[in-house]
């Protein structure tokens, strides 16, 4: 039987964590209790509310939870506000898993890693991460660089916490844009403290967050002795179909939803500046 | 291959409409032609393209995908559709034809879109070869013989008669089913007009596009080009391009709220317009240069590189004849070709 792309599944909504001022944390399953689908590090998912809207997520859980998927959302917009506004119960529809994954079972596999995200660009790290930890005989060193505006912007911030830093082989980096009173933690934008930590250069680099952040880190990175192909991404565009049809999240000749949403760096650069 | 007197066309359009859906080229009350469904006296239009593309029939211009039923926090997903009947488009020209290839590559490749597959698998195309190209016919650049038109089944005519070709199984049926009135003959007919008319578009004043440099390999010197702010300097952003476009094919998906549920539906879009790309955080194609570069890079450039130099235009000159600023792919082409050749 042909798969329906289009058509979603329903969804529960079972759990809802406030993390920021404007992020929250749902958890979903189906109506059956049980994950609405499988999926890798960086796929997304189409959440939707009929009525109100529907967009593209990154699934922030790990596949190696078997119970329940998680979407860390920004409330930015029309659905996202919906999404915030909703209670525990909410049923939602879901279509999925969709993109191109981190490589975490190929290129990924025996490498020292190194997580650098930016505000909510931690979302569809997270899972990467978490994945790697619960895996944790395949890979090396674990190295995450995390920043945002200030301490209570950091997302996961409790697991980071309690799971993260207590985490045999992980280091975990933490800082805030400007200093603060109950923070005596490292202060400045995340490019600059990557730098200042200067990893060395065969870590493999998973690097999410605004553009800005990406740009100086990157730059930041090459000036450390790291190459474009050792640097991946995930982005973000418009979309509304999910599979490479509705035109609307290319970049060059390449359709976000269906050859990104991770990219290499050195995938990317040879295409067009457009994003 | 089998003809059918001329006179006998009322006869034909009749012994398929009958049994089941037909849409021909017919003058609306405009005196516009447009695909309209066959009944007894309706007369086809002399007109070589229709107004619309006939990209419709298969990708409509809104559709319904999916319906909910929402009550408190409870959604139910309903699948809207019924079954599909069969159809016959008649009188597609070798542009429009093409198109439908074009389409395919996009709606079929996989994860297949099962609303425009099933779609294509009840509609036979017949088509009609053309004898007399119009001055913005370009269908020769793209490997178009205006002539030998595809399709399931293919058309020619003349004063005197129809003469009539299979290519599929399609077209197989698409005959038995006019058997009654067909005799057999007609190659040399068919081949004298394929012939003139093979002249004929030689001599169009835009056959001699040439797409040279228009592939994949060139993606970033094209896209850089200085020329696009120029081209695109007068482009109103209406949308028409891509509208009467055979090979335009990007939808939006949006809800509507029925008052009993909601309906979610999809709809044609055009890369043109300013929301197209407009996300929260921001817009990458932030004016219309952008958004013209857009539609250009992706017929002329983008498609042919994911397609095996497969181009998104089939040169029907639609958009060349409803451009209000009489801006189109022709000039853009022979614009942009110096920065590859």
């Amino acid at each position: 039987m042909t798969q329906e792309t289009l058509i979603p599944k329903l969804g529960v909504v079972t759990d809802i964590r406030i993390d920021t001022p404007d992020i929250k944390t749902f958890r979903v399953v189906g109506l059956d209790g049980k994950k609405v689908f499988d999926h890798m590090p960086g796929q997304c998912a189409m959440l939707s509310i009929p009525g109100v809207g529907e967009a593209m997520f990154s699934i922030t859980s790990s596949p190696t939870n078997t119970e329940y998927m998680e979407f860390s959302i920004k409330k930015c917009g029309c659905l996202t506000d919906w999404l915030h506004q909703m209670d525990v119960g909410q049923q939602i529809t879901i279509r999925g898993p969709y993109g191109k994954h981190f490589p975490v079972e190929e290129e990924f596999r025996g490498k020292d890693l190194l997580f650098v995200a930016g505000g909510v660009g931690l979302a569809p790290v997270r899972s990467v991460i978490n994945y790697v930890r619960a895996k944790r005989e395949n890979y090396g060193r674990i190295m995450i660089v995390y920043g945002s505006r200030s301490k209570e912007d950091l997302l996961d911030y409790d697991e980071i916490l309690s799971e993260w830093m207590k985490d045999e082989g992980v280091e975990v980096y933490l800082t805030i844009d400007r200093p603060q009173d109950d923070w005596d933690g490292h202060v400045g934008f995340v490019p600059n403290y990557v730098k200042e930590l200067a990893p060395a250069k065969d870590y493999t680099v998973i690097l999410c967050g605004p553009p800005i952040m990406i740009k100086f880190t990157l730059q930041g990175l090459k000036e450390l002795g790291f190459a474009e192909t050792q640097v991946y991404t995930t982005m973000e565009l418009r979309m509304k179909c999910g599979v490479g049809k509705c035109g609307r999240c290319n970049i060059g000749n390449k359709y976000v939803c269906k050859d990104g949403p991770v990219f290499r760096f050195d995938e990317l650069s040879q295409l067009p500046s457009e994003y | 291959m089998r003809k059918i007197a001329k006179e006998k066309l009322g006869a034909l359009l009749a012994a398929v409409g009958r049994d089941k859906p037909l849409y021909i080229p017919a003058l609306d009350a405009s005196g516009q032609a447009r695909f309209t469904r066959w009944h007894e006296g309706l007369e086809m239009a002399r007109a070589l393209n229709t107004v619309r593309s006939a990209k419709d029939f298969f990708f409509p211009q809104t559709e319904n995908l999916v319906d909910f039923k929402v009550k408190g926090k409870q959604i139910e997903i309903i699948d809207p559709r019924s079954e599909q009947e069969d159809f016959v488009l008649f009188g597609v020209r070798a542009c429009d034809a093409r198109s439908f290839e074009i389409l395919d590559k996009v709606f079929l490749a996989d994860p297949v879109d099962t609303y425009y597959q099933s779609r294509r698998e009840h509609g036979t195309v017949v088509t009609l070869a053309c004898t007399q190209p119009e001055e913005t016919c370009f269908c020769s650049a793209f490997g178009i013989d205006a002539a030998a038109p595809e399709g399931d089944a293919q058309v020619w005519m003349d004063e005197e008669y129809l003469y009539l070709s299979a290519r599929t199984q399609k077209g197989d049926k698409f005959l038995e089913s006019v058997r009654a009135l067909a005799e057999d003959g007609g190659e040399d007919a068919v081949q004298r007009q394929q012939e003139e008319t093979r002249r004929v578009m030689a001599k169009t004043p835009l056959a001699g596009l040439n797409l040279e440099g228009f592939d994949g390999e060139h993606l970033n010197p094209l896209f850089d080009s200085e020329k696009w702010a120029e081209l695109s300097q007068a482009c109103l952003g209406c949308g028409t391009c891509t509208f009467v476009c055979p090979t335009c094919q990007c939808y939006d998906i949006r809800d509507f709220d029925t008052g009993d549920g909601v309906r979610r539906f999809r709809c044609w879009d055009s890369c043109m317009y300013s929301d197209f790309t407009k996300m929260a955080h921001g817009n990458p194609r932030l004016t219309q240069v952008e958004r013209f570069r857009q539609r250009f890079m992706h017929k002329l450039v983008y498609f042919p590189a994911n397609n095996d130099g497969q181009y998104g235009c089939v040169g029907c000159g639609r958009c060349l004849s409803k451009c209000p600023i009489s801006m189109n792919i022709v000039k853009v082409a022979k614009e942009l070709s110096k920065e590859v050749r």
